[in-house]
Order: C-alpha cells, then structure tokens, then sequence
C-alpha cells in the first residue's frame, strides 16, 4: 500500500512548523513517529498535501520536572517515555502504560504527542493521560494554551488541537508512591484494548467505552463517597454507551468495564 | 523528490526519492536488498524489521525521507567477511526457522532486542519479539536460538557485542 504524493518538509524547528501550518491549515499534517498517521495514509484514509516533519527536532523530545509537574516532549518515543526513571518514579502510570503500546518496534517509532493528537479512544496513552489528569500544552504563532486531558479528547479521532497549533508538550502531575492500577483487555498480545481501565488514586479512566477516553464519573463519586473499590466499580459503566464491533457488543464492554475498573481499583500498586 | 543521505549497512548513500517513498520499498527497490520482506503492510507481523540508528523499526511504516541522516541495517548487513552474525549462526544451529519469510525480521528485531538486553530471559525474549509473527514454527526454536545467541555474544566478551550490536 502506498500513500498518495505529498510535499514533504522536515521542519527546522516548532516555530518553522508553525509557520508551516499557519500556511497551510488543514491541507498540512504533523509527521512525528508516522505511527499513526502513515498507516492512514497508506490506507487513503488521509492524504494531506504537506507533511511537517517534527520527529527529529530534539527541542521537542524528552522529560523534565517543572515544580509538581512533569513536562514531557511530544515527539518523546514510547520507549523512552517506558525507560524515564523520572516518569517510572512521578507518575509510574504513564510509563506502564507506553510499554503496553503495540510492540518494540512500535515503540521505538510511536510518539506521545502523535498517540494523543490521533485520539483513537481505544489507545493506551489517551486513557493514561485521563487517569493522570495531565494537559496538553498547544502552542500557536503568538499564543500557547494547556488544555486538560478531559477537555483536549472532544469525539472519536478528535481533539481540541486547532489546524495551525502544534502540540509541543505534555504536562503530568508529580505523584511518587500513589496508588496505580492499569488493566487492558485484548485478544492478541499487541492490540488495541477491547475495554481498558486505568486508575490514580480515585481517579477512573476508561478506553473504548465511547468516542474519547473518559472518566469513570459514577464509580469516582461513590469512592469519594467512602464505597469499597467493589462497590465503586460495580458503577463503572454508568452513563456509558459504547460502541459494538465484532470483538465485542455494548453490553459485554459495559461488563468488562465494571470488571477491569474493580481490578485496576483493587491491584493498585504504589 | 527529496534527497536524502544516510548510511545502509555501513556504505554512504546519497539518493533522490519521492517523500511518500517507504522505507521497506527505498532498501528493496531502490538498493536492491531484498532481506526486508513486505507481509502484513500494516506493521504488525514484522517481516519488514529493519535497524534505524541501531533500534529495532518496522520499515513498512517509516518513510525513506524520515531515515534521511541516519544508519539503517538490514539482514545484508550482519554478516562480517562471511561469518554469519551470532543471531544467525544462531537461528542456523537452532533451526529457528522453517519456511523462512520472517525469518530476516526476527533475526533483525532479535538483534535489536539483544543490544537493549544481552542477558533476557525466556519470559523477555517473548515479549521482545511480540511484534514479529511466524506461521511455521509456533516459537519454540526462535525463542531457543535467541536464548542461545545471548549466551554466544555473552561468551565472545563485550568487544564483540560492540560489533554485533
């Protein structure tokens, strides 16, 4: 399978990216790992006329700790996001969670940015940000904003990334020793999660229970409201209305949600 | 086009390519190493494996202009004045193989894993080939020749892994 002919600019840094998009909108896609978006490309699911190339500006790449948070680079690779013993120790979800993504060879391309700006809800890294409760940093031309994960996943495949600003950061809050619990369930070993929950402290998030990555909101009050991880987990699925597929109907994820969320709220490790 | 320049197996090369030129179809047609097998085409099985600046890829999902500047290996270049490389002698006495389609991307994400971990355990080995299906062998040799190339490069002492990795 081949993609269909585009230009091709490797970008000589994020404001010459910038520039980039602010020419060329929506016709320009952000290339970093390609881990996502070749594979659509090759498919025609998308056939952008610019690739900007941002996957070797070192500016972009990498962890560092800033005050409570963590800012990690959107071109940083899942298994460098695997292997930071900085992110292993500050939010050890995080890198649990880049480690369950596809296999080596994946992970040695796929990017963070890459993996949160396709916003596949049944993806391994849109939950962990949820469950984190992290922000993306988008910058523009004069202005950069946060958004939170909650508000960044807006429908499937979609996010509130605007056409000409490029996602240049992650930001992760610090919190060595709390408790973590990641579960993914999955028929071959390096697929997508058919259901997927994972959880910080009391905080719930889900895969592929809807069109983005979202909280488990019955099951966080009842914690907050002092129910055993059982109790709480037997509201996962509240309010939730997925998808069917030939994996799996609504009502079978809706049990695999209750059933993960229980096991992600009951094996937490600190 | 594009131009791009990289190294392939220790030679320099210099090459004008189309942008949406996959790295699988640069080294295959444009090279003429045709170790890298084409399968799944959808980076999953990993017959394509290749090494980009020494990890482990699957070119199938890389194009040739995001290798620009960098070194790739391919099965063509493990082989140093007729030895085999360890992993292959490897899959060789082990017979890790049978009709021998992923055999170059086993050998390449084999060779890749090993340069991370020299010492993996059986348990390791399985998970560090997970991207790289076979429909012959049902593992069991593949997973016995990396455990035996570990033990080979291990014994040939660290100037030797350095070659090898």
């Amino acid at each position: 399978m081949i993609p269909a002919p585009f230009e091709y600019i490797a970008a000589e840094s994020p404001e010459h990216a910038l520039q980039l998009l602010a020419e060329h909108g929506d016709d320009a896609k952000v290339l970093a790992g390609g881990h996502s978006l070749l594979p659509m490309m090759k498919l025609r699911l998308a056939m952008p006329e610019l690739l900007i190339d941002i996957g070797r500006l070192a500016a972009l790449a990498g962890v560092i700790a800033d005050g409570d948070e963590l800012v990690i680079g959107a071109t940083t690779r899942h298994a460098d996001l695997a292997a930071s013993e900085l992110v292993r120790t500050d939010a050890p979800l995080l890198a649990y969670a880049a480690a369950q993504v596809g296999d080596p060879q994946i992970r040695h391309r796929g990017t963070l940015g890459g993996s949160l700006s396709h916003a596949d809800p049944a993806a391994d890294l849109p939950m962990a940000l949820v469950a984190l409760g992290g922000s993306m940093q988008l910058q523009g031309q004069d202005s950069t904003r946060l958004v939170s994960a909650d508000d960044f996943f807006q429908g499937y495949f979609e996010t509130a990334l605007q056409p000409d600003e490029l996602l240049t950061a992650v930001r992760v809050p610090r919190r060595p020793g709390v408790p973590w619990g990641y579960q993914k369930f999955v028929r071959r070993s390096n697929d997508w999660a058919i259901v997927g929950a994972a959880a910080v402290a009391d905080r719930i998030a889900l895969a592929s229970m809807g069109p983005t990555p979202m909280r488990a909101q019955a099951a966080e009050e009842a914690l907050a409201a002092g129910a055993s991880p059982a109790e709480a987990a037997a509201l996962a699925a509240e309010g939730t209305s997925p998808g069917e597929d030939m994996h799996a109907d609504r009502e079978y994820r809706q049990h695999l949600a209750r059933v993960l969320t229980r096991r992600a709220l009951e094996h937490q490790a600190a | 086009m594009t131009r791009i320049e990289l190294t392939v197996n220790g030679e320099k090369r210099s090459d004008d390519v189309e942008p949406r030129l996959l790295l699988v179809h640069y080294v295959r047609e444009i090279l003429g190493l045709r170790a890298a097998n084409v399968g799944c085409d959808t980076t999953s099985c990993g017959a394509c494996t290749v090494l980009l600046d020494g990890q482990s890829v699957k070119s199938c999902t890389v194009l040739a202009v995001q290798a620009d500047g960098q070194e790739v290996v391919t099965a063509e270049g493990l082989a140093l004045d007729g030895e085999l490389h360890p992993v292959q002698a490897a899959f060789r006495r082990e017979h890790g193989l049978q009709c021998g389609f992923c055999t170059p991307g086993m050998v390449m994400a084999t060779v890749g894993l090993l340069a991370e971990n020299p010492h993996p355990t059986e348990e390791q080995v399985r998970a560090g080939l997970e991207g790289n299906l076979c429909r012959c062998t049902g593992y069991h040799n593949i997973i016995r020749a990396v455990l035996a190339a570990a033990e080979t490069q291990a014994q040939a002492g660290p100037a030797d892994e350095e070659v090898s990795a």
